[in-house]
């Protein structure tokens, strides 16, 4: 079950940015692969790059050079939704849309790349339990939220259409300690639930945390990952 | 024609005199607009000579290539100035407001003169010019709207835009939400002035007809036709604004170029 697949997930080869305004590298040329089973923590300080070599990998921001490729395949242009479903980028301050959580929840559905799932209630009340919340924050309304609560809502809306890859961009540097260790428990459990084929990176400034979050420890230093 | 009475220089010059109402104001009230108010005034009165004289002119060479150049140049002025609103700005935004207002208020001008009014030769300029002029201003004011509102809401949103695209939406599912908001803000003024067009506001060209002697019962028929005319015209500019304004922000590989809107340096007013 949990033998480590050939090909790796992600594979990122001399992947660079450069700032657009000013001449400046953000990414050094980075080579980086991520095989399923594998938990990735990227620590270093605030401006090395840590979130522009997360984005760059969620292919939110174009990078300048290098090429990225999907369980051994260059991704095309019209295959990048269907990447981004496979590989989940949280960021650090979730957004939500107006309306419920349900709603919210629901979003995602709307959207041409799911178009083969639907939108299963029970299995977001599962998810929320995991987090410590009832059923009843289905109903809540995502503008009176606190950070903690929103983040939650934010990574059940990834965590019910199963992606393979979590992208975490510092999910939890605003939140409070029990709030961020709700969101380690739910992420945690969608790994351990296909453990050995799923995979993440995560961002975090907190030395406690990225040893909980992961084995494989990254560092950034002024656009280098070593 | 019975009863016009024409305006001589002195006439001019006592509305004129009128502005000296606004003068005091702004000396009692502390407004500090006594130089606008005097720019204002003098550009009102030496613009519209000026187009006076310039009308003049081509009303006696009605001819084609006289015309197309004044239409020309009047529609490349909407487009440029429709360009100068808003905070935020993009490479490119003036080529988008221009070409949108082009083609839509030339396609309904085009309907107009060829289909509805059906003057002969079709470049009248008694009709051509005027008419395209409305369709203009209306045009610009959705298209400058629909610009400004698409580039406020992308920036207010981008972290849903932003996670819309990483859930794997296209950039279209992406962007129209903000989208649909920019072509509403760009339709309303023209929905709202028709609905009160008539009961609030005498629209001028209307008024300028019933001065000109023509019967109300004609004046309104036209005022009607223009008022369609309009609302098209500006429907298909703001959408068509937008849609460029959409494709400059979001690459084809579904990404939102946030980098791209950027402040502009003194924000400029009308």
């Amino acid at each position: 079950m949990s033998t480590p697949t050939e090909t790796p997930l992600i594979r990122a080869t001399a992947l660079t940015r450069r700032d657009p305004v000013r001449d400046l590298l953000l990414l050094r040329p980075t080579t980086f692969s991520l095989s399923g089973g594998q938990r990735a923590v990227v620590t270093g300080p605030s401006g090395s790059g840590k979130s522009v070599f997360l984005r760059a990998l969620a292919l939110l921001d174009p990078a300048d050079d290098g090429v990225i490729q999907w369980r051994g395949k260059t991704i095309s242009r019209a295959g990048i939704p269907g990447y981004r479903r496979r590989v989940a980028y949280i960021s650090q301050r979730p957004a939500m849309l107006d309306g419920s959580v349900e709603d919210n929840l629901r979003y995602p559905f709307s959207l041409k790349v799911y178009r083969d799932v639907r939108f299963d209630r029970e299995r977001v009340v599962i998810l929320a339990r995991r987090a410590g919340r009832q059923a009843d924050f289905l109903d809540k309304r995502a503008s009176e939220l606190s950070g903690g609560e929103a983040q939650i809502a934010a990574l059940i809306r990834v965590l019910q259409v199963d992606p393979d890859v979590l992208l975490l961009d510092e999910p939890t540097a605003s939140l409070d300690p029990a709030s961020a260790l709700e969101i380690e428990a739910l992420v945690g459990a969608w790994f351990d639930d296909r453990r050995g084929e799923r995979a993440s990176i995560w961002v975090s400034h907190d030395p406690a945390q990225a040893l909980r979050v992961g084995e494989r420890q990254l560092v950034m230093t002024a656009g280098t990952l070593s | 024609m019975i009863g016009y009475q024409n305006l001589s220089l002195l006439d001019i010059a006592i509305a004129a005199a009128l502005i000296v109402v606004n003068g005091v104001l702004s000396v009692a009230l502390k407004l500090d607009l006594e130089r606008k108010l005097v720019w204002a005034s003098v550009r009102t009165v030496v613009q519209l000579l000026a187009i006076g004289y310039v009308l003049g002119w081509v009303f006696q060479f009605s001819r084609w290539y006289v015309v197309l150049p004044l239409m020309a140049l009047m529609t490349l002025i909407a487009g440029l100035s429709a360009s100068n609103r808003g905070r935020r700005t993009y490479l490119g935004q003036r080529v988008d407001s221009v070409v949108s207002i082009w083609v839509s208020s030339w396609l309904v001008a085009a309907v107009g003169l060829f289909v509805v009014i059906r003057i002969h030769p079709w470049y009248e300029p008694q009709y051509a010019i005027p008419i395209l002029g409305m369709i203009l201003g209306n045009t610009l004011t959705g298209v400058s709207l629909g610009i400004e509102r698409m580039t406020e809401e992308l920036t207010a949103g981008r972290g849903a835009v932003e996670m819309s695209l990483a859930l794997g939406a296209t950039r279209w599912e992406a962007a129209q939400g903000p989208a649909r908001q920019a072509v509403r803000a760009g339709m309303i003024p023209t929905l709202n002035q028709m609905t009160v067009v008539g009961l609030v506001s005498l629209p001028g060209m209307m008024t300028g007809q019933v001065l000109a002697g023509q019967s109300p019962l004609q004046a309104v028929r036209y005022q009607i036709v223009i008022m369609f005319f309009i609302a098209a015209s500006s429907a298909l500019g703001t959408v068509g604004a937008v849609l460029l304004t959409y494709r400059r922000l979001f690459s084809p590989e579904h990404r939102f170029m946030a980098s791209k809107l950027v402040e502009r340096e003194k924000p400029k007013r009308g």
